[in-house]
């Protein structure tokens, strides 16, 4: 393979990662503002405090990601935006009200705070649905038949259920007291559902997409593969089991939210694995919808420069606001 | 309907929502930065007081430009797939390095410069607020850059269709990208000062906040006064690069439907686009040419030179009238309101209560003037995408129907009234409860103290 023709290959491999960022740091933010209602008045306020530094560059990696498409697979960011017109859309308002929200809230008069808790709640649980369905319509090529729907429905009341895990995980590792152990019980709430929910689309992915099953079930490949579920099980299960240890409130309070990180990180290569060489499955390969390899050389320039120095600041970042979350002030 | 004119009218009305928050924050970023040194330099509470209350603007205006940006990066694939195709290889690196190098580097200090005092020492806390502004401002630079390239082309090739580059310096520095950058920034600059001042007034009149409030009051019409005549240099200049390149553009601005030479300048009219004339038409013999040719009898193309292929002439025509109207405004406002603030001292009491009203009603002149400019803009290039090589009709989804458009345009406008309504009731409601001057807690007491005890040792 020429430099060429593995430039495609790099993009795609940016773009899935950026997703992947995306679905992790975002992930925990809107299962944070799926748990609002569920806290109360001051513990509301913690919960904005422990992601208020982050969600501004947790939602750039969504910009990125589909700027990746956009500038390096233009043909297929054409084809998969005009097919999830809707749910784009959807999307799009869920993140505008929570992103929105969420400044309003402190902003405002008391008397409106509890409203605009009601919208950030409301945004998180548009815009994970809405990328649940939107993930179910992708993986399964935009196929149409009564099963389709169904499986992106599935699919759009499991990824929310995934972000209020993380999200319980992410509020275990940033706060402390009644609060810490409320959140220990919301992320047991929430284990089952997400377990149920990754066997259900396990199992039914190969139904709804013949490319993917035969991926799947090739010999010897199956044999290799095997460790992605394998290894998802066993992060899934030891989060459960650390979960009912009292060490998981001291020490060993970032352990959860490690291993759903891999969860996730896991699961995401198996949907990588699955698609692969596909930027849009059985329509569109990654070479057919490249852009020109003189434009992509273009970007990758600023990609390798910027970056390092993305990854280096947000370690920054993470690193000023480390520890427990504490009251948000605008110095 | 035309699933065209919803797709246009929806993406119009994303870029309107949008444009008013990178608007006020461009020039916020180094506002507050300014207002953070005074701080540091003086020791005066009330710096501190407005560093924080503007702080808070700039959170929530940037958090509104970030969500309807996402929107817009978007909307460029569900509205525009063809745009991408084709002209994917320009604009796709210039809104890649936007996200690149600017909007994660504004992402990423965000939290530093909002959350990060008591964390962070001064200086890196100084070093994060630069980083934000400095994004914020490299945003624009790849935006208008772009949108420059959409408005005169350069520094390209099109094979079978598609764009290559040639050369990326002249896409970069396309004729019309200096005049549209700078114009953008000042117009940044002018919004976020009237706003400061208009903000300001508000809460005088309310009497509020009367120390911190006629600091901010001066900066903004300082930097106002200063910088509107610029912007309106910059624009004329802008006009005559315009006229250059995208000469029925200008006609549609002035109303010109056949060429003539000694154009009159329209003061007033109605232009009709079914009838190919203007009604009601109040006009100043020769005056156009003489403002665009520097010569009375100079020629003016008209519409009738460009069959099929020229922007619609009413809405050019009053936005480019709003706008410079706003501009004139601005220009009286700021400098008899600069005159009459430094006649007083800045004293707070003997301003008068005529000239507060006058400033709090202009808090949003800006975002009039600046909108205004972008539909002479954006619907001057009509019906091109890229001025001259791609129509915008030959780029439009066609395989969304009109039905899902039309459903998708009614949630967004429904939603950005809702959030500007929200937005400047928020910005109403913080200005009037504001902290005035704000006693320096227990770590900056002691600095205040070492400082004074230093002075105190110089000094005797």
């Amino acid at each position: 393979m020429t430099f060429d023709q593995s430039l495609p290959l790099i993009f795609m491999a940016l773009m899935g990662i950026s997703m992947l960022v995306y679905v992790i740091s975002d992930g925990y933010d809107l299962g944070v503002g799926l748990l609002m209602p569920r806290a109360n008045a001051t513990e509301k306020d913690v919960l904005i405090a422990s992601i208020g530094p982050f969600w501004d560059a947790n939602e750039t990696w969504l910009v990125l990601g589909i700027g990746i498409l956009l500038i390096a697979f233009p043909k297929a960011h054409g084809l998969v935006l005009t097919q999830l017109y809707l749910p784009v859309t959807l999307m799009l308002i869920g993140l505008m009200l929570r992103g929105v929200a969420f400044d309003f809230r402190v902003k405002a008069k008391d008397v409106h705070k509890a409203t605009w808790d009601r919208l950030f709640f409301a945004g998180s649980l548009l815009a994970s649905m809405s990328q649940g369905w939107m993930l179910g319509r992708y993986i399964s090529g935009f196929g149409s038949g009564w099963n389709y729907p169904v499986f992106a429905a599935a699919i759009a009341l499991a990824l929310p259920a995934a972000y209020v895990l993380l999200g319980a995980a992410w509020l275990i590792m940033k706060t402390e007291g009644e609060l810490q152990r409320k959140a220990i019980r919301w992320a047991k709430l929430a284990w089952w559902p997400v377990v149920v929910g990754m066997v259900l689309i396990s199992l039914s992915t190969p139904w709804i997409s013949a490319t993917v099953r035969q991926r799947w079930f090739e010999l010897p490949a199956i044999i290799a593969l095997s460790a992605i579920p394998l290894t998802t099980a066993i992060a899934l299960v030891a989060a459960r089991l650390v979960l009912d240890r009292p060490i998981v409130r001291k020490e060993l309070c970032w352990l959860p939210f490690v291993l759903l990180i891999a969860v996730f990180v896991f699961g995401f290569l198996g949907l990588a694995y699955s698609i692969y060489p596909f930027v849009v499955i059985d329509q569109l390969t990654i070479w057919q919808a490249a852009s020109s390899p003189a434009a992509l050389k273009v970007i990758l320039i600023g990609v390798c420069i910027s970056v390092p120095a993305i990854a280096a600041y947000t370690v920054f970042s993470y690193r000023v606001f480390w520890g427990k979350a504490t009251e948000l002030r605008y110095g | 309907m035309d699933p065209l004119i919803l797709a246009r009218a929806q993406f119009a009305a994303n870029i309107t929502f949008h444009i008013l928050f990178p608007t006020i924050t461009i020039a916020l970023g180094w506002l507050l930065m300014f207002f953070r040194w005074r701080w540091l330099r003086t020791h005066d509470g009330a710096w501190l007081a407005a560093y924080r209350f503007w702080t808070k603007v700039f959170a929530l205006s940037f958090a509104l430009g970030v969500v309807s940006g996402i929107t817009m990066s978007f909307q460029f694939g569900t509205n525009w797939p063809g745009f991408m195709e084709k002209a994917g290889n320009v604009a796709g690196p210039l809104l890649g390095y936007e996200v690149l190098t600017a909007f994660f580097l504004e992402a990423g200090f965000l939290g530093v410069m909002l959350f990060g005092h008591g964390r962070v020492s001064e200086r890196i806390h100084m070093m994060a607020s630069f980083f934000v502004a400095f994004g914020t401002t490299v945003s624009a630079f790849w935006i208008l850059a772009l949108n420059s390239w959409m408005q005169t082309p350069a520094g390209h090739e099109v094979i079978d269709g598609v764009f290559h580059v040639k050369s990326w310096a002249e896409v970069l520095f396309n004729p019309s990208f200096p005049y549209r950058f700078t114009h953008m920034l000042l117009a940044s600059g002018l919004t976020c000062a009237f706003l400061m001042a208009g903000l300001s007034a508000w809460q005088l009149l309310r009497g509020q906040a009367e120390r911190s409030a006629p600091k901010v009051m001066r900066v903004g019409l300082t930097v106002a006064a200063l910088l509107i005549p610029v912007q309106i240099f910059v624009g004329d200049l802008h006009g005559l690069n315009t006229l250059k390149h995208q000469p029925q553009k200008i006609a549609a601005m002035e109303g010109v439907w056949e060429t003539e030479r000694g154009a009159p300048l329209l003061l007033f009219a109605v232009p009709d686009d079914k009838a190919r004339t203007n009604h009601f038409e109040i006009a100043i013999p020769k005056m156009a040419s003489l403002v665009l040719t520097h010569d009375a009898d100079g020629e003016i193309k008209g519409l009738n030179d460009f069959p099929d292929a020229h922007p619609p002439a009413a809405p050019l025509f009053f936005a480019f009238r709003v706008m410079v109207g706003m501009g004139v405004l601005m220009l009286l406002v700021s400098w008899v309101g600069w005159w009459m603030g430094r006649r007083v001292g800045w004293a707070p009491q003997r301003l008068s209560r005529g000239l507060l009203w006058v400033l709090a009603g202009m808090s949003f002149s800006g975002w009039v003037a600046t909108v205004a400019g972008w539909y002479v803009t954006e619907i001057g290039r009509q019906p091109f995408i890229v001025y001259g090589l791609l129509r915008t009709a030959d780029v439009a989804a066609t395989t969304v129907p009109s039905s899902m458009i039309a459903l998708s345009l009614a949630m967004y406008v429904t939603l950005y009234l809702a959030l500007i309504v929200a937005y400047v009731s928020v910005l109403k409601y913080m200005a009037e409860k504001p902290e005035d001057v704000i006693e320096p807690d227990a770590l900056e007491r002691a600095e205040g103290r070492a400082a004074a005890a230093l002075a105190k040792g110089s000094a005797t």
